[in-house]
């Protein structure tokens, strides 16, 4: 048996009441194809990162996490803002600065953390292990996530605030963004990470 | 699975996290459809990295994930197919 809706309905059935419930499937179909269009445009997924800080280490974990994301396939925008600058920054960048003050992991007590030079002591003895260890440097990690599609963003606000000009920052990052695209991409993200 | 039926070799020694997925992903974008790719790394990290790279990414099959120790060093070796 066929179930193959009949061409005309059986005379039983008011004409009208068929007609309006062949409208509201017709709407119907409408909308459910128009939500399953929007699903499939939405394919690949989101993360935002907030990075708000400008020290070596802190400078790390937001562009590892982008390029990694990038490479599952998630679309990434990494949203520098405040000390989060330096890390795009291009002559900053290569001169992030480890703190040695006030960080209990530092192998260093506080009052001799504090004396002039040792932030510049501590930095080093890092970078030397970064090397050591064949961990990227911050360039390289930021080339590798321009290449790999992450969207870099320098907060246009926190741009002027620090005398910043866009040009100080590398090749491919995009400035005049402000809270209100960050918080559209964090809305439409399927994570949002402030680091 | 040997190295032999790998279309194409990556060799990511002396690399560390995040850079043996991320170029594991370049390569393998640019790999044709039914070869094996073959990464080889020195970062013991990448045995799980790989491993879940290829898992959640749609037509990579992990094929198969190998230690070996060549030249007084520790290598890991990881065979990604591409499925469609």
């Amino acid at each position: 048996m066929s179930t193959d809706t009949p061409a005309s309905p059986p005379d039983d059935l008011d004409p009208e009441a068929v007609a309006d419930l062949q409208a509201r499937i017709e709407a119907l179909e409408t909308e459910v194809s128009d939500l399953q269009s929007e699903v499939d445009d939405s394919g690949s997924q989101k993360m935002v990162i907030i990075a708000t800080k400008g020290t070596l280490d802190m400078a790390y974990p937001p562009l590892i996490l982008a390029s990694t994301a990038a490479a599952f396939g998630y679309d990434v925008t990494l949203f520098h803002t405040f000390w989060g600058l330096e890390i795009l920054h291009e002559e900053n960048s290569k001169n992030l600065q480890l703190s040695s003050v006030g960080n209990p992991n530092m192998p260093v007590p506080n009052a001799i953390a504090a004396l002039p030079g040792m932030d510049r002591m501590t930095t080093r003895m890092m970078r030397n292990k970064i090397d050591d260890n064949d961990v990227a440097s911050i360039e390289e990690l930021i080339e590798t996530s321009l290449a790999s599609g992450v969207e870099l963003q320098a907060c246009q606000m926190t741009i002027d605030l620090l005398g910043y000009d866009e040009d100080d920052f590398y090749d491919g990052v995009t400035t005049g963004v402000g809270a209100a695209s960050a918080f559209q991409d964090m809305v439409d993200a399927d994570i949002q990470l402030l680091v | 699975m040997s190295t032999e039926t790998a279309a194409e070799t990556l060799d990511v020694k002396g690399q560390n996290c995040p850079m043996p997925v991320i170029k594991t992903k370049g390569a393998f974008d640019d790999l044709p459809v039914g070869e094996t790719l073959e990464i080889v790394s020195t970062d013991s990290g990448s045995m799980s990295d790989i491993g879940g790279w290829a898992e959640s990414t749609e037509g990579a099959e992990l094929v198969d994930q190998q230690e070996a120790t060549e030249g007084g060093q520790d290598v890991y070796k990881h065979y990604v197919r591409k499925t469609e």
